[in-house]
């Protein structure tokens, strides 16, 4: 064994324990949901629920953004892929939901270009002056400030064949409307890494006063996400409910004020409709008047059309916590990462997708 | 038909093409020119300079392998080598997994009308070097052209003959539980520089394919140690797949160890950014042996002292099945988590 | 998925940044106080933020990565 893993592999002996004193004490099954996608990844990619008492759940809540995304926001989108005169410009997670006639995969390979960031999108727009380039702009907090900066750049450079079709939701309104539903049985939050690198740790602070639940913001490492799950059970064995960062090397109380500002200057809070969820006040990020000429559905004059799930599924249930993915009769049957019928399973960081990719042990009947 | 080819014997004699045309698949003049003056001069040997319809070998009789592959790899030209060289070195390698001692490739092209001579003159160079370096000779081949748009530039095909090795016998129905697993080296290099260098997402990086040749190093092993019993080559689907092919066929399960999976930080960080699994990225330089136990010290040594070997590791171990074979990676920090078997959804053209 | 990268090249706010090796252009505007040879936190073609070093080297895989490929090969027995 060598230094630097035998220094880890004590420290998570010592978180364990913590874990499990904390089961003990409670007596009763304990609840952390976590509301990042890429914590879900990490969880089941680097075994952790293997490494964690019985009596304490992991929840996978709705901290994917491409499976929040509601229905209606995806064949919006599709429908503009139809169109000839546009060009759809998408982070590489997006290509494969399903909705209304196919998918992104499916459409024109001319209409639809990945990107790997908002600046290639414009870009885009830039090199293609005949073209309307529509960018869709999913993520949290995260990724938002990316699209304000270019919104901002299209408007300074005059750039007047640019659009996004925003879909940026609001992590804590989410967290909230959780808490706020009678049959949630969420313990403590374990909460995202790097939204809070943008919006500050302080921001889950509503949680901790107004809920009385545990936040603990932890990093993307097996290691960062045990010990944060260690904090977390020390604070419900002593019965205490606290906000706490475990992540200094990239978050502070405070945040990032540069993105927050930008933000705040590009897009003003609006209701919006999550997957799982419904209906959120202040949850979503819209275009203010000021640069309302970008966005896209006033450009094409888009209604929202009301999404449809897919019969039998299940994503809304798996996004708040309340189903494990193998309870939807759909999973592994007939819905697959090859032939998804819901984002959580298309969606790299979705429940469904990483409950089959690491997690599945195929049972002998199949 | 002769009034064409009449018509492109003046051209070549009169001017230098610096483009391939469909009359150099043509079975005339232009052929006949693209063979003797391109091809025959840079793979020199006896037999593919009779030009005959067909190579005659003297084989030993009984123990022989027999292997074939397309490459169709884009972009043609990467970082650590070019198809060329993975035409060479992927046939190769089946006859080196399979316990023997490549002897002789057949060279197969298909190219598009409009290549660049300049392009075909270093894919053939290099053929030329690989073939060379891993002591095998081409001593047949074809060439067809096709019009543009019907193929890619150009696509190859290779068929190699090996002899099997005395003693040697490998497969999947002599892998018992305990038996220990060995990779060679990194995993994830080739399919890594692929992507990065075909996206157009302007990384300039530092990866390098793992292309080579891997006959050298294997026959060493099969001859020096007497406790190999299977071996593989991680191309398409990566570790991954191999292993639950392995898992799959022998109905055995197996346990890797994350820990001690060699993997080059470059190569992780950039699959870290674009959402990939390095177990399931394509290796062109690699093999895995699945080596009884008391043999697995003397195999890693031999790896190590060998220039395709240096990083040579023992990632895991056969174990008896539970329930259904099942692969399984015990992570960094002692939990558990499956292998699948990747989805088929792995990058096209990666080799 | 944001990962950590040393910025090497900086020109008003647009940086090259290294990535254990990968070389690719970033975007500081969403943080003005970068500076090169900082270690900051890529999302989506921006840095996000800085990254304090000494904290890091406490939690981050990447520096035990670093550790695991420079190491002694162990032999059967590990």
């Amino acid at each position: 064994m060598f230094k630097t893993f035998r220094i880890m592999l004590d420290r998570i002996k010592k978180a364990q324990e913590m874990m499990e004193a904390a089961c003990k004490t409670l007596g009763r099954r304990i609840n952390i949901m976590e509301v990042c996608g890429t914590h879900t990844v990490s969880i089941f990619r680097n075994g952790i629920k293997s490494a964690l008492p019985e009596k304490l759940k992991l929840l996978s809540g709705p901290g994917c953004p491409v499976c929040v995304t509601d229905q209606s926001y995806i064949d919006t989108v599709l429908q503009l892929a139809d169109r000839d005169d546009c060009v759809i410009a998408t982070y590489g997670d997006m290509i494969r939901v399903p909705g209304k006639g196919g998918s992104l995969e499916t459409k024109p390979r001319a209409n639809v270009k990945v990107v790997l960031s908002s600046e290639d999108a414009l870009q885009l727009a830039k090199d293609n002056p005949n073209k309307n380039v529509v960018f869709v702009a999913v993520g949290f907090e995260t990724t938002a400030p990316a699209t304000a900066v270019v919104v901002k750049e299209a408007g300074e450079q005059g750039i007047d064949n640019f659009y996004i079709l925003s879909g940026h939701k609001l992590v804590v309104p989410a967290m909230r409307a959780l808490l706020s539903a009678k049959n949630n049985n969420i313990d403590a939050f374990l909460c995202p890494g790097h939204v809070s690198v943008i919006i500050g740790y302080g921001a889950f602070a509503e949680i901790v006063d107004d809920f009385g639940r545990p936040c603990v913001v932890a990093g993307f490492e097996p290691m960062q996400i045990i010990e944060g799950l260690a904090e977390i059970c020390r604070q419900l064995s002593a019965g205490k409910a606290e906000l706490k960062s475990m992540y200094a090397a990239v978050v502070t109380e405070q945040g990032n004020t540069a993105a927050q500002k930008i933000i705040a200057e590009c897009f003003e809070p609006a209701h919006g409709y999550w997957r799982g969820l419904g209906k959120i006040e202040k949850s979503t990020l819209k275009l203010r008047d000021k640069y309302s000429r970008f966005d896209a559905l006033k450009r094409f004059n888009l209604a929202e059309i009301p999404g449809e799930e897919r019969k039998g599924c299940r994503c809304g249930e798996v996004l708040c916590g309340l189903i494990e993915p193998p309870q939807c009769s759909l999973f592994e049957r007939t819905c697959t990462p090859e032939e998804p019928v819901g984002a959580c399973m298309v969606s790299s960081e979705g429940a469904c997708a990483a409950w089959f990719k690491y997690w599945r042990r195929k049972r002998r009947e199949q | 038909m002769v009034q064409v080819l009449a018509k492109e014997k003046t051209r070549a004699m009169t001017a230098k093409h610096d483009r391939i045309l469909l009359a150099h698949g043509g079975g005339g003049q232009l052929s006949d020119d693209l063979i003797r003056r391109h091809i025959l001069p840079k793979l020199k040997n006896d037999t593919l300079a009779e030009l005959a319809d067909s190579a005659k070998l003297n084989l030993p009789s009984g123990r022989i392998c027999f292997t074939t592959d397309s490459y169709v790899v884009k972009p043609l030209f990467f970082n650590g080598g070019d198809i060329g060289k993975l035409a060479v070195c992927g046939t190769v390698n089946d006859l080196a997994v399979a316990g023997s001692k490549p002897l002789a490739l057949s060279l197969s092209l298909i190219i598009e009308d409009g290549l660049e001579f300049e392009l075909l003159e270093k894919i053939l160079t290099s053929i030329a070097q690989a073939a060379s370096q891993n002591k095998v000779n081409i001593v047949t081949g074809d060439t067809k052209t096709v019009e543009a748009g019907a193929a890619d530039k150009i696509f190859i095909n290779t068929a190699g003959i090996g002899v099997r090795l005395p003693g040697v016998e490998l497969g999947c129905d002599r892998i018992t539980p305990g038996d220990k697993i060995i990779i060679n080296g990194t995993i994830g290099d080739h399919g890594m520089t692929i992507i990065l260098q075909r996206e157009g997402i302007k990384f300039e990086s530092q990866l390098r394919s793992d292309c080579a040749g891997l006959a050298d190093l294997t026959c060493k092993l099969l001859e020096k140690t007497g406790g190999i019993k299977f071996m593989r080559d991680p191309t398409r689907g990566g570790l991954a797949a191999t292993l639950n092919e392995a898992s799959r066929t022998s109905g055995l399960s197996i346990e890797i160890r994350e820990a001690d999976i060699p993997v080059n930080p470059t190569v992780q960080a950039a699959a870290d950014m674009l959402g990939f699994d390095v177990l399931e990225i394509a290796n062109e330089g690699k093999f895995v042996a699945i080596v009884s136990p008391e043999s697995a010290d003397e195999c890693l040594n031999i790896c190590r002292n060998h220039p395709l070997g240096a990083d040579a590791a023992l990632i895991g171990q056969v174990v008896q099945t539970r329930d259904i074979p099942t692969v399984e990676l015990i992570t960094r920090i002692g939990g558990k988590r499956i292998v699948q078997m990747p989805y088929g959804r792995e990058l096209p053209r990666i080799c | 998925m944001a990962i950590p990268a040393r910025i090497i090249e900086l020109d008003k706010d647009i940086a090259v940044v290294d990535a254990m090796g990968n070389r690719f252009k970033a975007k500081t505007t969403l943080l003005p106080e970068a500076k090169i040879g900082n270690l900051v936190l890529i999302h989506a073609g921006f840095a996000i933020s800085l990254v304090d070093e000494e904290e890091a080297k406490t939690t981050w895989e990447l520096l035990a990565e670093i550790a695991k490929f420079e190491r002694i090969p162990n032999n059967v027995s590990g």
